[in-house]
């Protein structure tokens, strides 16, 4: 596997996705990091998760400090930096998955195409249901491969067609070619790697828009954790997808944009913040903040 | 030296006698812990076995004398020596049945809301509460059920649904007291409640977080979370924790014998009495002494054995069969 910067990087997002919205705005800041997009990418990809100073925490502690980023439509955003920066908490308050932890708590604003995803009259369940999350363990439901991946199309009432959508599914995953004579086997027969791509076939099944990966190939193998990124590729442009991942050669390989979160010293506790964040090519080769330099080259963390 | 490589303990003999001396302590401890458990093991063992002996013995004669007849005959009339356990045993099981029936769903509801739905400040005052219901004795709730369950029961359920649902014979015209089948369920409904609640409590918790979380990041209801992946995952738990809680109920004697009215015939209506195997031991063994009543009592005693027996493989036997795993690996 090359552990250089990928060039799947320079192509053109899918036509679906350029929409031009931001054509009476400046050029989008992202991040503290100032203007990353350079002038010639006018028709940057819309805009899709808008993270305005967003701080989080956990009863009186604070894990994240004011990130303000956006995630554009069709791309592979990495979120990358040591344990405990906040990554992962970040991530899953761009589904809500936060919300079952019960002191949780969050300030400014998380825009999904320009609502608040912590808006009053927003349902965590629709939410959900257009941002699919596949998390760092594989946990397929104790049922038959075939039900895992059925179960969510079913809940949603997508019941026509179901045979097709499965097969789409898992066919989108890249599993289809080694499950297909065992649909009805349990799935917790399957290997870790084919688990964790059920995972995301089961997460695609219901056609969200976008696919929040928790380190999905922390668990895995390298052969499997190859297949799983050969799958990112394949599934890029199709899918909005926001990666957290411990591996910066992953990170590397896989993301258009990469943004490196670290913990900062605010008054006397560590909190989780957001350093940098540009296209991957930059953090990785000529990354502006000090700190994003040190942790890429390995000289911390 | 020419063995520097030995211990210094060895070269020691005092200490080497030491070391001797707590072995051997430590091997007298093995083998006294061993000892006191299978002891404890045994006498188990044996009080079972003795007390089904004893049971057996007792009922010997009643057993040469009605055979098998007796589970189906209803008379019950110790003056003339005809005994049968017919509307016992179908006082037990509907009791019983009733009981199960509309309480596990209860049950389980608690068990659900404790586990998943409860904020924390709720779960911490109803989850003690409803485990402190398991703890009334018997006896106190019969006492309840006479002074305020009975009567409300004569005067507001049994017209009312005698009212709604009088086209089912099962709810006959009310009768002179509250005293009858129907209450006498009721009480052991309240009885099997908090011991299918606890438990069913526990299995939901063991849950993995993993598979909620993996199911609710599919835009499923909370609903649909339980329904698709905690029940499921918990089903013969939740099996098993009724059967305990029929057991229960099937050998509740005094409560029920407080609040069922001591009938002697198999009636339609569930307003009528009756009574159970169970509640008519605790009535009538008091005043009998050895002879063919006594041993009627001690064959009622048999049947009761030969139910929980029963009840509870059925219950071992769901437990392995739709075990967790075992429904992942079939």
């Amino acid at each position: 596997m090359s552990a250089g910067i990928d060039s799947t990087r320079g192509q053109d997002p899918p036509a679906r996705s350029r929409i031009r919205i931001e054509s009476d705005t400046p050029v989008p800041q992202t991040g503290i990091t100032g203007p990353s997009v350079n002038g010639h990418r006018i028709t940057a990809p819309e805009v899709v998760f808008d993270s305005q100073d967003v701080s989080i925490f956990y009863g009186a502690k604070q894990a994240l400090a004011g990130v303000t980023l956006r995630i554009r439509s069709g791309q592979i955003t990495a979120l990358i930096g040591p344990s405990g920066c906040g990554k992962t908490t970040f991530l899953r308050s761009l589904n809500r998955m936060n919300d079952s932890v019960p002191s949780f708590r969050i300030e400014g604003q998380i825009l999904y195409h320009g609502h608040d995803i912590y808006g009053g009259n927003v349902d965590q369940v629709e939410v959900r249901r257009r941002i699919g999350m596949v998390f760092q363990k594989p946990n397929p439901f104790p049922k038959s491969i075939y039900d895992n991946v059925a179960w969510a199309p079913r809940n949603l009432g997508l019941k026509s067609e179901l045979d097709d959508r499965v097969e789409k599914a898992l066919r989108g995953a890249a599993l289809w070619d080694e499950v297909k004579d065992r649909l009805k086997d349990s799935a917790l027969g399957l290997s870790g790697g084919q688990q964790q791509r059920l995972c995301i076939a089961r997460a695609i099944a219901i056609e969200p828009s976008v696919l929040l990966l928790d380190e999905p190939a922390s668990a895995l193998d390298p052969i499997a954790t190859g297949a799983i990124e050969e799958l990112m590729h394949s599934l890029k442009g199709r899918f909005t997808i926001v990666i957290v991942t411990h591996n910066m050669q992953q990170a590397a390989r896989v993301a258009d944009r990469t943004a490196f979160f670290s913990l900062e010293m605010s008054g006397e506790k560590p909190t989780g913040a957001l350093i940098e964040f540009d296209d991957t090519e930059t953090i990785f080769g000529r990354p502006r903040d000090p700190r994003t330099r040190d942790y890429v080259t390995g000289r911390f963390g | 030296m020419s063995t520097p490589a030995a211990p210094p303990a060895l070269q020691n003999p005092r200490a080497a006698r030491a070391r001797s001396r707590r072995k051997k302590a430590d091997r007298i401890g093995d083998r006294l812990l061993f000892g006191i458990c299978l002891a404890a093991a045994i006498l188990a063992i044996a009080v079972i076995v003795l007390i089904g002996y004893e049971v057996v013995n007792g009922a010997g004669p009643a057993i040469s004398k009605f055979g098998l007849g007796f589970l189906v005959h209803q008379d019950w009339q110790p003056n003339f020596k005809i005994f049968g356990a017919g509307s016992l045993l179908f006082g037990t099981v509907v009791t019983s049945t009733f009981a199960l029936l509309l309480g596990a769903p209860i049950a389980i509801s608690i068990g659900l809301y404790l586990s998943l739905l409860a904020p924390a400040g709720v779960r911490g005052i109803v989850s003690p509460l409803v485990e402190m219901l398991a703890a009334i004795p018997s006896v106190i709730l019969g006492f309840w059920g006479v002074l305020v369950l009975a009567p409300f029961v004569h005067e507001h359920m049994e017209p009312w649904l005698h009212g709604a649902f009088g086209f089912i014979p099962i709810f006959g015209s009310p009768e002179t007291t509250g005293a009858s089948i129907f209450t006498a369920s009721l009480i052991l409904t309240i009885m099997v409640i908090p011991i299918i609640a606890s438990i069913s409590r526990d299995l939901f918790l063991a849950v993995p977080r993993d598979l909620q979380d993996g199911a609710s990041a599919l835009g499923a209801t909370r609903w649909e979370v339980v329904r698709g992946v905690v029940l499921p995952s918990t089903s013969s738990g939740v099996v098993a924790a009724s059967l305990l809680g029929l057991g229960r109920a099937l050998g509740e004697a005094i409560a029920v014998s407080q609040v069922v009215g001591a009938g002697s015939a198999i009636q339609t209506s569930l307003f009528k009495t009756g009574d159970t195997l169970a509640a008519r031991i605790a009535n009538q063994f008091p005043g009998t002494g050895p002879g063919l009543y006594q041993s009627s009592l001690f064959y009622l005693g048999v049947i009761l054995l030969v139910i929980g027996l029963i009840s509870n493989l059925v219950a071992q036997w769901i437990g392995r069969r739709f075990s967790y795993e075992g429904a992942v690996a079939r």
